[in-house]
């Protein structure tokens, strides 16, 4: 297990967070201490274990192909923090 | 690709990644409902929105629709599938993540097996197809051409997001335009048959990137590859991919080198061009989706689905080359008309004769089909009516003028030809001495042309002949017209 | 005794019986929360007309001829659960305005019982934090000891269970959020099998661990409220579908024949004297029940805490990421859509969620996700095979519910002191246990002046919810310590 340091602004770009240099410093120096504490992990021999995403074993849950009412378009704009006619408004799209 | 220098030094690698939106009533994940174009952000619910607390559950229908285009190209479908997250930011992905499948997709491998122009069969593997999600819609406004690049803003319609959507990835396989066209009208027609998609490129239900590269003939390593976007017709794929080996060409036989990239298609200047530079590599940090539950596919399940496959063009194609005789063109034309096809060979099975079956119906009706803007198999016309008119020309019992008139009056309406035939007396008349008896009559009135065809202008017989046909109001053998009119004009 | 202190199955009964309206239970409540919300702060939104709106409605279905098991009962809606038309936070600046178009299936199948919503009550924001300060709507108080938190991240509901603000509290429990301040408050908070109560409607804080659950003066409470809003859903993939046994009418009062399992590593010796012997007296009370006392090992629990704070925020931040200013809630402009993300998240999340969403993305980025995440689910899986280990010789397990009573505002500046508070809930959790915490005595901390309550927690295998109640009726009915002390507010009727 690693015991790296975390490359906070690359963790927050990933993120989408906007870090103060403090904010860099402050959780890089906390999330250093929990990763010392998750690094206990690194005691347990998983070697011949499965991962478990879901801890209740259940399979095949589907729906069958039926249309349900959709929400009524003001309703979902009235929220919108910007709107344009029946638009979502969003900044300028820069390609990545 | 004349223009270029040393074409057949360098072959071209190529691999076609297809995104195509499964053909269901309602989304992926919700109850919305799956249908292109209108109002915008009026298909739309706490699911698909991604509103605070909503979960998805998966449509069942897109899943047998994944296992049908998966055993279509002979891949494995496996015993156990699950969902993942792909997490990035994209203003028309709700969650901000897109459910999509990593490691256990649900098919693996196969081959889309495909043909040329020319009838050469060829063959690309399939890498795998995988079941994720699409995203909305956003309109770029403030560039003045809707464009991403310049734009000042984006309007965001969700309507299309949480669609269901097949990933398609091939191997690279693929070593020319043509043969990447050839790969995605196999990939289409088979797609559609099966009735997962209407793979429609012009409303995006069909999308696809090239990924090209280029190496010496000869060499078994591969070239740095970029990846062609924005290609919106199977035109400009073509094109697209024809250029961008041209430029790689180019570069190559400079002394420069391929970067590997993204580049756009851009249709009216007929090139590529550079999207982004040398990738950031992208951390998508896949996991397993916690909202769903794994799949477990039942064999049962698959036989199931097998079972209950339409032919497939493929077949269809070998079907009508080889056992009935078409050219290419031919069988193409049929393959990728399904009702028309079903139509031909209700004929065929009706008639036992391909030829003229073919001829009939990729002939005649398809003109008539084409003047009145209606397809073939919706037309007045049965399958049994054109089995009996291919018997009655068979049995020259009628001409191939009567013939003509009959299919146009079927196409109205008017039902039996056989019937038509009796009720009218249509038959063809091939006994010489009525024969001889029209001629004579012609021959009689038009003495000026007898005397010109004696003085050897022999091209007024065209003009006698047709006055015999007009005699018998079309009746008469032509063969029998021409035979006996040469006799008398000659002996 | 006051119409305000009477429990849920005193209140459905009486309004059943029309000799209470659920109007003027509504009134009753609406006017002491008025009375005592400036001291507890239990509530984000009062809902004063969905409530009386609602009581209407439960007085006409009963005038109808209709028996409903919650006729009337006043419900406090933690507010990470959506119910329609209502400011839905999560405790969160980033939702502050944001008005939920649809109502959650567990929030909707109580007012179907018969539950009148109250208020949304105050939380942790996203449920992340076990104290009930990572609110950033407010602050809400222990009604027992008002200079203490309620506990978290259910603490509103907590709290307005505690002040007669409601008498069922609905929780969400992810590593403990419901049995913590159900401890911390004299309360029982029942964390059923995961999967068993549907997630659809409850913004997801980990939806590998979140679980809908009932805070209630008693379990009886407690188990009525379970039995409404469990069953499956078909809105959420993970919701169980296998039949619901109602626990309510099958409640027992022995434990004769029950073998509870008292777990090793668990040595409540380290927790010091008063809180160790309170302990012993609550394991020889099972014993005085009729229960056999095991002793039974669960060596991976102590990585619990390590196992969870990856997974639950590695998913986490991925729940979390769409809140990016484009369909609702908050947004701070940018130059373009990657400013205005980034500038709207630092400004709408508060620090906790943000150390999770960071540790989360760490954890599943390039490089790291197999050391990490992995590696974290890897541990899950042996967490949960000594759960199954230990019931094969046990048919409960009995501990601490957490390792201290509530605690003074800003006591734990430190995030990880915080994270401790969840050491003897978090194993259950990840194993998917059902789970709950009943109260178990009372302890006066250092420096303090009231005596505050402890919770005894109690664990079965997956599905054993009818168990499990059964032997907190059991123990709950004997002991009677919910009912020593009282809050400690002036308004309370009775209170001092
Ligand atoms: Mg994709
Ligand atoms: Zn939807």
């Amino acid at each position: 297990m690693s015991s790296e340091k975390i490359d906070v602004r690359y963790v927050a770009k990933l993120a989408r967070l906007a870090l103060t240099d403090d904010e860099v410093a402050r959780f890089g120096a906390q999330l250093g201490d929990l990763l010392e504490h998750v690094n206990a992990l690194a005691k347990l021999d998983v070697s011949q274990v499965d991962a478990t995403a879901q801890v209740v074993e259940s399979r095949n849950v589907e729906r069958d192909d039926i249309v349900r009412p959709s929400l009524d378009r003001e309703t979902v704009l009235n929220e919108a923090p910007q709107r344009q006619g029946g638009f979502f408004r969003v900044p300028r799209i820069i390609a990545e | 690709m004349a223009e270029t220098s040393k074409p057949s030094t360098y072959e071209a690698v190529i691999g076609i990644e297809c995104h195509v939106e499964l053909k269901t009533e309602s989304k992926m994940f919700c109850g919305c409902p799956n249908a292109f174009g209108g109002e915008p952000n009026t298909k739309v619910c706490p699911v698909c929105l991604a509103l605070p607390g909503a979960l998805p559950v998966p449509n069942k229908a897109a899943i047998e629709h994944m296992i049908a285009a998966g055993l279509a190209f002979g891949a494995e479908v496996p015993a156990f599938s699950k969902f993942d997250r792909k997490n990035y930011f994209y203003p028309d992905m709700p969650k901000d993540y897109q459910i999509s499948q990593y490691d256990m997709p649900l098919t693996q491998g196969g081959v889309v097996r495909y043909w040329l122009e020319d009838g050469t069969m060829k063959e690309c593997r399939l890498t795998r197809i995988h079941l994720e999600e699409d995203t909305g819609k956003s309109t770029h406004a403030g560039s003045g051409d809707g464009r991403i690049a310049g734009s000042t803003y984006s309007l965001v319609d969700f309507n299309r997001a949480g669609v269901p959507l097949m990933e398609c990835v091939s191997e690279p396989d693929i070593r020319s335009a043509d043969e990447a066209v050839g790969y995605l009208e196999a990939l289409r027609r088979t797609l559609q048959q099966l009735g997962v998609s209407d793979v429609k490129m012009e409303e995006g239900s069909l999308r696809c990137d090239a990924n090209v590269s280029i190496r010496p003939v000869g060499s078994t390593e591969f070239g740095t590859k970029t990846e062609i976007k924005n290609m919106n017709s199977f035109r400009s794929v073509h094109r697209a991919i024809e250029s961008e080996i041209e430029r790689q060409i180019a570069l190559v036989e400079k002394g420069e080198r391929v970067v590997q990239e993204t580049r756009g298609w851009d249709e009216v200047r007929g090139t590529t061009h550079s999207m982004r530079s040398k990738e950031q590599a992208h951390d998508y940090r896949y996991f397993p989706d916690p909202d769903l539950v794994p799949m477990e596919i039942a064999r049962e399940l698959v036989e199931k689905v097998r079972a209950a496959l339409p032919e497939l063009p493929l077949s269809r194609f070998e079907r009508y080359t080889t056992r009935f005789g078409l050219d290419v063109k031919q069988a193409t034309q049929l393959v990728d008309n399904l009702p028309l096809a079903q139509f031909f060979d209700a004929v065929v099975a009706a008639s036992e004769n391909p030829k003229q079956a073919t001829n009939f119906v990729l002939g005649d009706l398809s003109r008539l089909a084409n003047e009145h803007g209606k397809p073939v198999h919706e037309s007045a016309v049965i399958p049994a009516h054109l089995a009996e008119l291919i018997a009655l020309v068979e049995a020259k019992t009628i001409n191939s003028k009567i013939a003509k008139e009959l299919i146009e009056r079927m196409w109205r309406g008017d039902g039996s030809p056989k019937a038509i035939v009796e009720r009218e007396g249509l038959a063809q008349t091939s006994d010489p001495a009525a024969i001889e008896k029209f001629i004579d009559d012609v021959l009689a009135a038009n003495e000026k042309s007898v005397t010109d065809y004696r003085a050897g202008k022999t091209n007024v017989m065209g003009f006698l002949v047709g006055q015999v046909m007009k005699a018998s109001k079309g009746k008469a053998d032509p063969a029998l017209v021409n035979g006996l009119m040469k006799q008398k004009l000659e002996g | 005794m006051e119409i305000i202190e009477r429990s849920a199955a005193q209140i459905a009964r009486e309004v059943n019986a029309r000799t209470l309206s659920a109007c003027d239970v509504t009134d009753a409540v609406l006017a002491h929360v008025e009375a005592v919300e400036g001291d507890v702060g239990s509530y984000v939104s009062v809902l004063h007309d969905q409530a009386r709106a609602a009581a209407a409605r439960v007085d006409e279905r009963v005038k109808n001829g209709e028996t409903l098991p919650l006729a009337g009962v006043p419900l406090a809606v933690k507010d990470n659960m959506c119910l329609v038309g209502t400011r839905t936070t999560a405790g969160s600046k980033i939702l502050e305005n944001w008005h939920a178009p649809y109502t959650a299936t567990a929030v909707q199948r109580l007012l179907d019982a018969g539950c009148v919503p109250i208020g949304k009550a105050n939380m942790d924001e996203f449920a992340m934090g076990s104290s009930c300060e990572n609110s950033a709507l407010g602050v809400t108080k222990n009604p027992y000891d008002l200079s203490r938190v309620p506990g978290g991240s259910s603490g509103g509901s907590a709290a307005a269970v505690a002040a007669f603000e409601a008498a069922i509290g609905m929780g969400s429990d992810t590593g403990g959020s419901i049995r913590e301040p159900a401890a911390f408050c004299n309360l029982v908070g029942f964390k059923p099998t995961y999967g068993r109560i549907s997630r659809y409607g409850l913004i997801a804080f980990a939806s590998s661990l979140d679980q809908i659950g009932p805070l209630t003066r008693t379990v009886e409470d407690a188990a009525l409220a379970y039995d409404a809003m469990a069953g499956k859903d078909p809105m959420d993939a993970t919701s169980i579908d296998r039949a619901i046994e109602p626990t309510a009418t099958t409640l027992r009062t022995d434990l004769t024949g029950v073998k509870i399992g008292i777990v090793k590593q668990f040595d409540t010796r380290e927790l010091g004297d008063d809180i160790d012997h309170l302990y012993d007296k609550a394991y020889h009370d099972l014993q005085a029940l009729g229960a056999e006392l095991v002793d039974i090992e669960l060596p991976t629990a102590d990585y619990g805490l390590a196992t969870y704070y990856l997974i639950a925020p590695a998913e986490c931040s991925s729940n979390l990421a769409r809140f990016d200013g484009v369909r609702y809630g908050m947004r701070v402009e940018g130059a373009d859509v990657h400013e205005m993300y980034e500038k709207t998240r630092a400004a709408g999340f508060g620090p906790e969620v943000k150390r999770r969403i960071l540790i989360g993305t760490y954890a599943l980025s390039s490089g790291y996700y197999d050391a990490y995440y992995v590696r974290a689910q890897k541990a899950r899986t042996l967490i949960a095979r000594d759960f199954e280990a230990a019931f094969a010789q046990c048919d409960l397990i009995a501990c601490p519910a957490a390792s201290s009573p509530a605690f003074q505002f800003n006591a734990k500046s430190d995030p990880y002191s915080m994270y401790l508070m969840d050491y003897y809930t978090i194993p259950m959790s990840l194993a998917g246990l059902p789970a709950l915490s009943v109260p178990c005595g009372w302890v006066t901390p250092a420096g303090g002046s009231s005596p505050m309550p402890m919770g005894l927690q109690l664990t079965a295998p997956l599905f054993k919810e009818r168990e499990l109640l059964s032997a907190a009726h059991a123990y709950e009915n004997m002991t009677k310590h919910a009912s020593a002390y009282r809050p400690s507010l002036e308004r309370t009727p009775g209170g001092r």
